[in-house]
């Protein structure tokens, strides 16, 4: 037996017991003084205080945006925003190891993820957007110069905080916009501690607001003059933004949930089809809008695949967040743990298959082992609904038209992938599928000069790439 | 042992093996190449490490007391630390090897077939075989004929791999794939998989007489195919991947895929081995480092 000795993460980044919101550059406490506690998922103990911002707040943050826009922002050349942007993420790279402690701690994931990807993808994200800052003519040719669209409202899930933030804010900066920005409330600490870099970077005041609070904040700031609204999250809360900012000047753009179908036909590579299922799904404990949660498999593979992924999953280690060596990490929040389980019930109830590898989990803390459904009917809850965790539907396919027919039967659009050695089975399969993303012998990649959205249900607009830049300009 | 099929038996089921992701593949080696091995797992790591090492010397230059001076250091080498596997040396030196590690069970193991090229009669790599094994070899580090493999003739392969087995006798036969030679990592597992079905005891990457020898990738990919190999046959197969691994980190990332792509089955001096030289000194220095807080350095070793 080869087994792993603990091999927890040293740095410790600073947490203070209490964090303000962070308007017009300063760190101040909410106008009606609420507070609220974040939680460290892995333990359940408390990890600090933080304001809560309510109406008083979203109209003084963006006031201080709408400021910050007109006296010095909007105005600034490209390059020198540029400037900013880059000093950013050079500031984000060198506290990588700080970041992605923090971003373990409050929500629950794998060291090895945020240190390997949400950290340095964010990082990335300002990288790219820097470069942008100074060419925004090429990013829309053939019309006047695209002008910045003022105060951008911007919501974002707790499922990769700083990267969420980095995917809105870097774009909307580069761009020449102010944010007013809301970190979800189980997540508030990364985006604190961008506050305090936004500082550190000089930024100018109002440029960067940050305010931690829950659905009632995001309302506030949704119902608040800002000239935009971007969101990531549920399509349910996407569905009531549309609404609220319907008939107003107001842009949206909404990045909602998914379902996606992740195909593997019988001429795949299957060792790495294996992993991608495996990524696709239990990346980040299936926090993940665009994860794989639907497996199409073809009948003739489905026995030997199956087998092949339960071996593999068997293997993933459950466990401390910042053990170096840990696959899986905690589930955020104890209202997630319940709806995953919630969910995962009625596929057992409604007549799936249910299979758990054997595996421990810790006694407090919100957990919940990877979970493959076979046997599932494309009629099932947990083939159609959202779950937002570790949990796999394997149904099966016969030809190519039904593989299309059942992934394509979702309201939701917003990623898929396909497996297989045939090159013109790759595009025969992606011309026919309706979402946003379509990935090819991978699954769950992502880069900042790639587009990235859905459509149906999944929402509308784009993040990253030149596609992304639009969002945030008047064009 | 060895296959009950034809040679166009094995050809047809190994061409029609799935396809490799040459990505997908090399992202999974860099992904298990990350776990963090420390403390005691470190320790039991190393030691196992040691155990699975061919100590080898595949020199022009090489004397009968470079290759004695090899095995004292095969047996022991040092303290309480255990003995390697095997050594590893041409057929010329597997007598003055056998002598010397006799009555131990560290094993001596012979390159034969015209090693490294292979580009030798078949009758000249079978005569070269059956010396090797008459000085006293247990093990034979055979290499395919790449050429024949590249130019589409499986069934060559097949058969003078069958006949290198028969050769062979009671020792174990270990068939290198000179994967650095292979262009892509189809070839690799067909190769892989053609060699199993010949007979193969071991399937190993490299001779570390070309430009790209051992990699994780290609192990890993090798470790899959005698994965795969026993869930299709019952017949368990080792894996030797050999040049190029020097350093104890390199070491145990090889281990970590073995642990978690092959489990405890393979996790043994008979089933998985380093064909190395320069290795077993970092690992003992690292070994030290453990016990004494300090890394030594290359004159706190013994050259050979």
């Amino acid at each position: 037996m080869f087994e792993y000795a603990p091999a927890p993460e040293s740095v410790r980044p600073r947490i203070r017991d209490h964090y303000g919101l962070f308007i017009d550059g300063k760190f101040v406490d909410a106008a009606d003084g609420s507070t609220f506690k974040s939680v460290n998922p892995a333990d359940e103990s408390t990890l600090f205080t933080v304001a809560e911002a309510g109406e008083a707040d979203v109209a003084a943050a963006v006031e201080a945006a709408r400021r910050a826009h007109e006296s010095v922002w909007g105005s600034m050349s490209g390059a020198e925003r540029g400037k900013y942007l880059f000093r950013i993420a050079r500031l984000l790279q060198e506290r990588a190891r700080e970041f992605a402690v923090a971003e373990s701690i409050d929500n629950g994931k794998p060291i090895k993820e945020t240190r390997d990807f949400d950290v340095p993808t964010a990082a990335q994200h300002f990288f790219y957007h820097a470069g942008w800052a100074d060419k925004l003519a090429y990013a829309v040719p053939g019309g006047p110069e695209p002008r910045p669209l003022g105060v951008v409202g911007q919501i974002i899930p707790w499922n990769f905080p700083l990267l969420m933030l980095s995917w809105k804010v870097a774009p909307a900066l580069a761009c020449g916009n102010t944010v007013v920005l809301k970190p979800a409330e189980t997540t508030p600490l990364t985006a604190l501690m961008f506050a305090e870099l936004c500082r550190e970077a000089d930024l100018p005041p109002g440029v960067v607001n940050i305010l931690p609070g829950a659905g009632a904040t995001g309302e506030a700031l949704v119902h608040s003059p800002v000239d935009k609204i971007a969101f990531t999250g549920s399509t349910a809360v996407g569905r009531s933004i549309a609404k609220a900012v319907a008939g107003s000047s107001k842009r949206l753009t909404l990045e909602l949930g998914g379902k996606a179908a992740n195909i593997v036909y019988d001429d795949a590579p299957i060792d790495q089809a294996v992993e991608g299922i495996v990524n696709g799904i239990f990346f980040n404990q299936g926090h993940v809008c665009c994860a794989g949660s639907r497996l199409l498999v073809q009948e003739s593979i489905a026995e030997d695949v199956l087998a092949r992924l339960k071996e593999r999953v068997a293997t993933l280690r459950l466990g401390d967040p910042l053990d170096k060596n840990t696959d899986i990490g905690a589930v955020n929040s104890a209202a997630q743990l319940k709806r995953i389980a919630d969910l995962t019930a009625t596929g057992e109830a409604e007549g799936a298959e249910v299979w758990q590898p054997e595996c421990a989990l810790p006694e407090r803390g919100f957990w919940f082992r990877p979970t493959v459904f076979t046997g599932v009917q494309q009629s099932m809850r947990i083939a159609r609904e959202e779950i937002f965790g570790p949990v796999l539907s394997v149904l099966t396919f016969r030809t190519p038209d039904e593989a299309i027919a059942k992934a394509n039967n979702t309201p939701y659009g917003l990623s898929a992938g396909i497996w297989t050695e045939q090159g013109s089975k790759i595009l025969w399969t992606a011309e026919r599928l309706r979402a946003g993303v379509v990935w090819a012998n991978t699954f769950n990649q992502f880069d900042a000069a790639s587009p990235f959205g859905g459509v149906k249900e999944s929402g509308y607009g784009r993040e990253g790439g030149r596609q992304g830049l639009e969002a945030y300009l008047d064009v | 042992m060895g296959s009950m099929l034809s040679g166009a038996e094995a050809v047809s089921l190994v061409r029609a093996l799935p396809g490799v992701d040459a990505v997908g593949l090399e992202a999974r080696a860099a992904g298990l190449g990350t776990r963090s091995i420390k403390k005691e797992s470190k320790a039991q790591a190393i030691d196992l490490a040691i155990a699975m090492i061919d100590l080898t010397t595949l020199e022009g230059a090489d004397t009968p007391g470079k290759v004695r001076s090899l095995c004292a250091k095969a047996l022991r080498p040092e303290g309480d630390a255990p003995p390697v596997a095997a050594v590893c040396v041409y057929p010329a030196m597997a007598a003055t090897a056998a002598e010397a590690v006799a009555g131990s069970d560290v094993k001596v193991a012979s390159v034969a077939t015209g090693f490294p090229a292979g580009q030798v009669p078949l009758d000249v790599r079978l005569a070269d075989t059956e010396a090797a094994v008459v000085a006293g070899a247990d093990e034979i580090d055979m290499v395919i004929n790449r050429g024949a493999f590249l130019a589409g003739d499986l069934e060559r392969v097949f058969e003078e791999i069958k006949a290198v087995k028969a050769a062979c006798g009671e020792a174990r036969l270990k068939v290198i794939l000179e994967t650095g030679e292979l262009a892509s990592y189809d070839n690799v597992r067909r190769a892989s998989h053609l060699a199993m079905h010949a007979g193969a005891d071991f399937i190993k990457t490299s001779t570390g007489k070309v430009g790209v020898n051992a990699t994780l990738p290609v192990t890993l990919l090798m470790m899959q195919a005698v994965r795969d190999f026993r869930a299709a046959t019952g017949t368990q197969v080792g894996v030797k991947p050999a040049g190029g691994i020097r350093t104890t980190k390199d070491a145990i990332k090889y281990l970590v895929c073995v642990n978690e792509v092959l489990g405890d089955d393979w996790l043994s001096p008979h089933w998985f081995r380093f064909g190395a030289s320069s290795l077993l000194n970092d690992l003992l220095m690292q070994r030290r480092k453990l016990t004494t807080g300090h890394y030594s350095g290359s004159d706190y070793v013994t050259v050979d």
